[in-house]
């Protein structure tokens, strides 16, 4: 141990160092982004509330093939399904428990007309668990309420699938 | 201030105040003292609630954070707020806890917290008490602080509150030892036990005369003496990096586990007032306590408030930089290198104060 150790270890050089990096961020520009108030930016692809969509002329795209179902990891959703008067399958039911739901997004990989989606919808609650139970009529409610915002993430996003 | 106060009453009652002084007189002291007492302990409660949000504060600075903003302007009052709300929370007894002892424990904790600024001089003659043997009942008070946390750890007769009243004990009787050390040597040059002796006596030598008298104070001929009486006074107070008595992340809060509402905010003001009080004593032992530091400015107690700010703020400074110590390397460093350097440099000051050299004429 030579004598520049020595004096670096009595005068509690590394504690100095350590010490100065601290005060200096004291005055860094702080990143702290102030929630309510302010908001980062957001992806198209972010997985928020679900939404059941409609086509232009008010026809709901679902056409009750259960892939959806089949592909949930969390058996958040459930399907029935029967024959409509015009001879076409449709639900009868389309529930999604929100609270065993994990927003991985698979319903909506899985599906082939575009009809579950996730919108960017993360600002919501339920005051009783059965609040956070999303029957079909509040998912098409959900889709109709926000097609304009879902088109345009589906679009953007179309050029990078 | 006291013929003062009598003279406005006099004023304020006229001619009624013959009767009255008759009735008052034999208790006029008494109610002094207490008017006394309250003038220090709200700014001192106070304080230490606005020590708690100064400490947020800057700490989530350092961490480039903003820290609380949202409870009145600025989150001015957030500490009222969580004042409020351990107010208001439920105190809970442990079913094999010890009744007595459980609640004995906060207020012994914070009783000699308050009890000690009895002694602290805050201006020429701003004593509550001016003692002649300032320093031995500041280091007898200091030492029943830790029957608190050790009686906390014991009465909740539980796991991880015991362990912590079991490092407290070694840490604090450790640091203590130091501490007491680095006293011998202020006594030494200062020649007195008197609080407000030991601040007057860093007001004389070369560089005071010279009007620079920051510089005659006692943290530069003691420099090593001040290094260990701050160090020790972090870790007697508990603080990171010394909290080990709490380490949230070995032993959840130590003695405070099991303590709820009330009784553990009595812990914690404790825990704040007594880093008020180790910052007052730093600044009277070896920062010249209500002196100024150049001759042309005036003395007062803002240059208490100064020092004291500024030994709190490097209290915020080393939480928000250092890492907690370990238990053996804590230990270490208080009996291995602290009590030996104090027990050299004892001598030192002595044969110091022996030669021609001596400063402390």
């Amino acid at each position: 141990m030579g004598a520049r150790d020595l004096i670096q270890s009595f005068s509690l050089g590394e504690l100095r160092q350590g010490l100065a990096v601290t005060l200096r961020y004291m005055f860094a520009p702080k990143i702290t982004i102030q929630y309510p108030e302010e908001k980062t930016p957001m992806s198209n692809r972010f997985r928020g509330l679900h939404a059941l969509r409609r086509y232009p002329n008010g026809e709901e795209r679902c056409i009750a093939c259960k892939l959806c179902e089949a592909v949930c990891p969390a058996l958040a959703i459930t399907i029935e399904s029967a024959e409509r008067d015009d001879g076409s399958r449709r639900t009868t039911r389309y529930d999604i428990d929100l609270t065993k739901c994990i927003f991985c997004g698979f319903c909506e990989e899985a599906c082939p007309v575009d009809a579950i989606v996730e919108t960017h919808i993360f600002e919501y609650h339920g005051e009783t668990r059965g609040d956070l139970y999303y029957t079909k009529q509040m998912l098409l409610a959900n889709g109709d309420r926000y097609e304009a915002e879902i088109a345009q993430a589906r679009a953007q996003d179309a050029k990078f699938r | 201030m006291e013929a003062s106060v009598l003279h406005f009453f006099e004023w304020l009652w006229g001619p009624y105040w013959v009767t009255l002084w008759a009735w008052f007189k034999p208790v006029w002291p008494l109610i002094w003292v207490i008017v006394k007492i309250v003038v220090i302990l709200v700014p001192l409660l106070l304080g230490v609630a606005y020590l708690t949000f100064w400490e947020r504060k800057i700490i989530g600075w350092m961490q480039v954070r903003i820290g609380p903003n949202r409870v009145g302007p600025w989150g001015l009052l957030q500490p009222i707020a969580d004042g409020m709300k351990l107010f208001f929370k439920e105190v809970l007894l442990p079913a094999k806890a010890d009744p007595g002892l459980f609640f004995l424990a906060p207020a012994l904790a914070m009783a000699p917290a308050v009890a000690i600024w009895a002694v602290v001089p805050f201006f020429e003659g701003g004593a509550l008490a001016n003692l002649d043997a300032g320093v031995l009942y500041l280091m007898a008070i200091t030492s029943v602080g830790v029957y608190g946390v050790i009686i906390a750890g014991w009465a909740s007769n539980s796991k991880y509150p015991f362990l912590g009243s079991m490092r407290s004990a070694a840490q604090m009787v450790s640091y203590e030892i130091a501490m007491g050390m680095a006293l011998v040597c202020i006594l030494m040059v200062s020649n007195s036990l008197n609080l407000s002796d030991i601040v007057r006596a860093q007001n004389r030598g070369m560089f005071a005369d010279w009007g620079l008298g920051f510089l005659s104070w006692n943290w530069l001929p003691l420099l090593p003496m001040f290094v260990v009486y701050l160090v020790s006074g972090v870790a007697e107070t508990n603080r990171a990096p010394f909290d080990v008595v709490e380490g949230e992340s070995e032993i959840v809060a130590g003695h405070m586990v099991e303590y709820s509402g009330m009784a553990f905010a009595m812990f914690f003001l404790a825990e704040y007032a007594n880093m008020i009080l180790v910052s007052a004593m730093v600044s009277i032992f070896f920062l010249g306590g209500w002196l100024s530091p150049v001759g042309f400015l005036p003395d007062g107690i803002l240059w208490l408030f100064a020092k004291m700010s500024v030994i709190l703020f490097l209290f915020l400074w080393l939480r928000a930089t250092f890492p907690r110590y370990r238990y053996d390397q804590i230990m270490r460093l208080g009996w291995k290198v602290f009590v030996p350097l104090c027990l050299l440099w004892i001598p030192v000051v002595g044969v110091w104060m022996m030669s021609p050299f001596n400063i402390w004429k």
